[in-house]
């Protein structure tokens, strides 16, 4: 399980890398979230996977760690705050500037630019 | 306590001239002479106990961590420079109380030269070596002030920005020098350090430290290649002159040379890079010496070659050979500081520093024409004057060394070249002023100095004649105490009588006098010899490289930061896959052997399905409501993963927040387009699929590595202590509202900066109004869905009912504060939804940032609460007690605290969505017949 688990883990990174990537502010957003799912279930995973060890007292023998899980609530919240605040950046930027590029202006196409040079 | 004095004293002093601005000149001069007065005072009380031998020390910690102590001593060298630096220094306050004309800042001028008399003292007394680094960089900063001290004047502002350039390059040297040396020794006290020769010189970083010093030395003392500094430095007022780079400042790389004496010299490398950078600076400012018209210029070059002289002399690696330099830097101080005071009263006296208009000065001026010959003759080497005694012991010195094997006898007569152009230099100095015809088209007519601005010129001139005459009764103490110093131990048998008989130094010395005034009077053919070479501005030539290299350095700097983010970006995440690659690398196996959990059916789909999600996600991205759909897929079954491996809090979390932000996704797509356009180069797109698989297969074999090894937590304490300590049985919980409250306050805190920042971004946003979907299809006249409106009313009581139950089971069962809050909010938002902004705000008109804001202060009050009963800030209480119907319940004042939680939660969420949703209303208002 762990193997398959941590290439959940692995493979949430890499799409959420590749979003963030991307020129537009939506993509963007969108790749963070997928970056949080990630680093929310690695840091979740540092305390090993349990399938039967919920920390409720009195109600298991072994429990599952719970400070990461403490830890990853919080950051559940505040991933969405940093999400919502990053959205609403855009959607000013995009209302200030007129266009959805993450530069702010529209990158000029290579050819353009090797013209503009000469 | 009387050496920390010595120096604090001028720091004081730096003051005191600001406070007499506006009191009259004399007063000013007066009163800033006070505290070097006083530190002189006391350094001379400790003359006695220094020449014995003994050593003053003072010291106080500062940042021991660092090694870096408060630390001043006094010994035979520090002793001897900060008389140099003192007195000096009084008589250079006196000279410019005259030289400053009423137009310039005196209180200025005396400030900036106290707060370098202060960075000198601080450089010769320190006895840390980063304490001499510290002072050391102040001399820079200051000297940089006091050349600019004409700021109006364009060749003096570039002559400070160049002097500061190079000297503060060879700080930089310096310091690394110093660190390097630290570690090798393992302190920074300078005792300590001089003590360790041997394992400095043999450690295998010697030659870089060694290289590393000098830079920093050669640069300060204006050695050749870095010479060229000194004569820009000219611009500065001559007071400037006659005591910085002549007397002091210049000779604190000297300076340096003699105090790491004991601990870097003595090796062939020593030798050769300082006594050959002193050969080449001695030729070198002679031979230009005597071709500059200017009279500071002369006396510029002319320093430069005497520096090279010392430097030369404490490469000899012979011990006699530094006590000839120790006595060089007291000759030389002295003949050339009153050159330069008297190369001022003539500019200041006849408007004019060209020596090709400056003649016959003798009929005007003959008492500072006397003096002034009388130093130059000292300058040249004359018997009778020191300069001649020092200049003897050099003659010596350079034939008594064998460094350069069969070829040793180049240096002697180098020397004597250098000293045959001394003379000439010195000649021309003399009778071109002084005599030589009559002046040429000055400006006023040459009269004698005000009889106190000489005064300096003479005590320095009458120290030149009674140590020529008397060296062993005037200066012997001094030379012996201090030669002691820098050689830490014994000093080599030395005479300094004047006549030793006929010998080849006395030769050498004859030489050089004849050559020297035959040179002179055939200079007409050298000077046409210069004149055909061509001329090296050496000015332009530094301010050329200096714009060359910020040009360069603007071209690297635009490479690499060139606007675009996503460049930014790529370069961070390839730094992320080296650095956390190349330990993966170095690691033999990624699995740590612990046992595997098997995959059963349930959980190979729920995985299955989170894939194909997250890659349906990618696939789909510009299509972006399809995405935005994937993706809350991902969400869900990240959400279902926690349910299955034991975190049932995470759970409720993950599926809450996936409500609201897909909500709120949603309406920022109402804003922003609805497809993204096809942009990026196929090339960009295969490196951001690399770059992006690179730093998943990194993450995911970390994430495998951690997850494989047997682990021991710190979290047992809290599993053991949940009951007991905190009162509740849901141990996620009470982590959060007690053991870790206060980062709980934090992340709360965050989350309501966030909604307001939000909140603050959307007012007055330019209105940006769709008028149909991404399709192109107008929007739908039914806005407000009848059935959604009826379920969403009758939901909301139900769901504030299940928030309230998982709020108060939450401190023994999944649920909490975090949880509730999110679920109130959602709750909410169903019924913005359904019915609109405008009927949501006629029935419940709350202020959400006030919200946030009460969350906030109940969170924070219940903290300091436990103040009021003298507990540390959120101690929890709790207790348990007997109510009729209900039984035993439990009251805890975490409870207060997750209230505190529940209303940011509630306040922040709704904040950000109903600040969004209101835009997408507001301007849409609904008409009447549509109700």
């Amino acid at each position: 399980m762990e193997t398959l688990f941590a290439l959940c883990i692995g493979f949430l990174t890499s799409c959420g890398v590749f979003l963030m990537l991307r020129g537009r502010t939506f993509p963007v957003v969108m790749g963070l979230t997928m970056l949080s799912y990630a680093v929310n279930l690695f840091i979740f995973s540092s305390g090993r996977l349990n399938l039967k060890g919920a920390v409720v007292l009195g109600t298991s023998d072994s429990y599952a760690d719970p400070l990461p899980q403490a830890l990853v609530l919080t950051a559940i919240v505040i991933g969405f705050a940093m999400t919502a605040f990053l959205v609403i950046l855009a959607i000013r930027a995009r209302a200030d500037l007129g266009n959805d590029h993450v530069d702010g202006s529209m990158p000029e196409p290579r050819h353009a630019k090797k013209e503009r040079q000469k | 306590m009387n050496v920390l004095w010595i120096a604090l004293l001028p720091m004081l002093g730096t003051l005191l001239p600001l406070l007499m601005a506006k009191r009259s000149r004399t007063a000013c001069a007066l009163v800033t002479a006070l505290a070097p007065m006083l530190a002189l005072a006391i350094l001379l009380s400790h003359t006695q106990s220094v020449f014995a031998g003994q050593i003053w020390q003072f010291q106080a910690d500062w940042i021991p961590l660092l090694g870096l102590n408060v630390h001043f001593r006094l010994d035979g060298l520090a002793y001897l420079f900060a008389l140099l630096i003192l007195a000096i220094g009084l008589l250079v306050i006196l000279y410019a109380r005259y030289y400053l004309s009423e137009q310039d800042s005196m209180p200025r001028f005396y400030a900036y030269l106290m707060l370098f008399m202060t960075a000198m003292l601080g450089i010769v007394l320190s006895g840390n070596i980063l304490q001499i680094w510290l002072f050391w960089e102040l001399t820079s900063i200051s000297s940089f002030l006091l050349i600019s001290f004409w700021w109006h004047k364009s060749e003096a502002r570039r002559g400070a920005r160049m002097a500061l350039t190079i000297t503060g390059a060879g700080g930089l040297c310096l310091l690394a020098a110093f660190i390097l040396l630290g570690n090798i020794v393992g302190s920074y006290e300078l005792s300590v350090v001089l003590e360790q020769t041997d394992l400095i010189q043999n450690h295998a970083y010697y030659p870089v430290l060694l290289v590393l010093f000098l830079l920093g030395c050669f640069t300060k003392s204006a050695q050749f290649p870095f010479h060229f500094w000194l004569p820009n430095a000219m611009a500065a007022p001559t007071p400037v002159s006659a005591y910085l780079h002549s007397a002091t400042m210049v000779k604190a790389g000297i300076f340096l040379l003699a105090r790491f004496y004991p601990a870097l010299s003595g090796t062939d490398m020593w030798f050769l890079l300082v006594s050959l950078t002193g050969l080449a600076t001695l030729l070198v400012g002679a031979y230009l010496a005597l071709f500059k018209h200017d009279l500071k210029g002369l006396l510029a070059y002319s320093t430069i070659s005497h520096l090279g002289l010392i430097t030369l002399l404490f490469g000899l690696n012979s011990p006699l050979a530094a006590v000839a330099g120790v006595f060089h830097i007291i000759n030389h101080a002295t003949f050339k500081a009153s050159l330069f005071m008297a190369a001022g009263i003539i500019d200041h006296e006849s408007g004019c520093r060209d020596m090709r208009r400056l003649n016959g000065l003798w009929q005007f001026m003959p008492i500072t024409a006397t003096l002034m010959m009388v130093a130059a003759a000292a300058m040249a080497g004359v018997p009778l004057l020191n300069g001649f005694l020092s200049k003897e012991m050099f003659f010596a010195e350079t034939l008594e060394q064998h460094l350069l094997g069969a070829l040793s006898w180049i240096i002697p007569l180098l020397a004597t070249v250098a000293a045959i152009f001394s003379v000439a230099y010195s000649l021309r100095l003399i009778h071109d002023v002084f005599f030589n015809g009559q002046p040429k088209g000055l400006t006023k007519t040459p009269h004698e100095p005000p009889r106190y601005m000489r005064l300096p010129v003479e005590i320095l001139v009458a120290l030149c004649l009674v140590v020529g005459i008397a060296p062993a009764w005037v200066v012997g103490g001094l030379l012996q105490a201090a030669a002691t110093a820098v050689l830490a131990g014994p000093t080599p048998e030395y005479s300094l009588a004047i006549w030793h008989g006929f010998n080849l130094p006395l030769l050498m010395s004859a030489v050089a006098l004849t050559a020297g005034v035959f040179m002179y009077v055939k200079r007409k053919q050298l000077f046409d010899f210069q004149n055909a070479l061509p001329g090296v501005d050496t000015l332009n030539i530094f301010e050329r490289s200096i714009k060359q290299l910020c040009h360069q350095a603007a071209q690297c700097y635009d490479w690499l930061d060139n606007g675009s983010l996503q460049r930014y970006m790529a370069l961070l995440l390839t730094a992320f896959v080296v650095l956390a690659g190349l330990p993966l690398i170095q690691m033999e196996t990624l699995s740590g052997g612990r046992a595997e959990i098997p995959v059963d059916a349930v959980n190979a789909t729920g995985a299955a399905m989170l894939l194909i999600s997250a890659f349906a996600t990618v696939v789909w991205h510009r299509k972006r409501v399809v995405a935005l759909l994937m993706i809350s897929v991902v969400g869900l079954m990240v959400s279902i993963a926690f349910t299955r491996f034991s975190a049932p809090d995470l759970a409720l979390t993950q599926l809450s927040v996936e409500v609201v932000t897909v909500i709120l996704l949603m309406l920022a797509l109402f804003f922003l387009p609805h497809k993204t356009p096809k942009q990026s180069e196929p090339s960009k797109v295969v490196r951001d699929l690399g770059l992006a698989s690179l730093v998943g297969i990194i993450v995911g074999s970390l994430s495998y590595a951690i997850m494989t090894r047997p682990f021991s937590t710190i979290s047992d304490f809290f599993i053991a202590n949940a009951k007991t300590g905190g009162g509740g049985t849901n141990v996620v919980n009470v982590i959060l509202v007690d053991f870790r409250g206060f980062d709980t306050l934090g992340e709360i805190a965050v989350l309501g900066i966030a909604a307001l920042g939000i909140f603050k971004l959307l007012t007055r946003i330019p209105v940006f109004k769709p008028s149909s979907d991404g399709e192109g299809r107008p929007w739908a006249r039914e806005r407000h869905p009848l059935l959604l409106a009826t379920v969403a009313q009758s939901i909301l009581p139900l769901a504030l009912m299940v928030s309230v139950f998982i709020f108060f089971r939450g401190h023994n069962l999944p649920g909490g504060g975090f949880i509730a809050g999110l679920i109130t909010a959602v709750a909410i938002i169903l019924l913005y939804i359904s019915q609109g902004v405008d009927w949501v705000k006629a029935r419940m008109n709350i202020e959400y940032q006030r919200v946030v804001a009460v969350g906030l202060m109940i969170a924070l009050l219940t903290g300091l609460a436990s103040w009021a009963f003298e507990r540390p800030f959120l101690t929890s209480w709790f207790d348990y007690f007997e109510l009729p119907l209900f039984g035993q319940i439990e009251l805890a004042s975490a409870i207060a605290f997750d209230l505190g939680v529940y209303i940011t939660v509630v306040g922040a969420t709704l904040l950000i969505l109903s600040s969004l949703g209101k835009m997408t209303t507001s301007h849409r208002p609904i008409h009447r017949e549509q109700i």
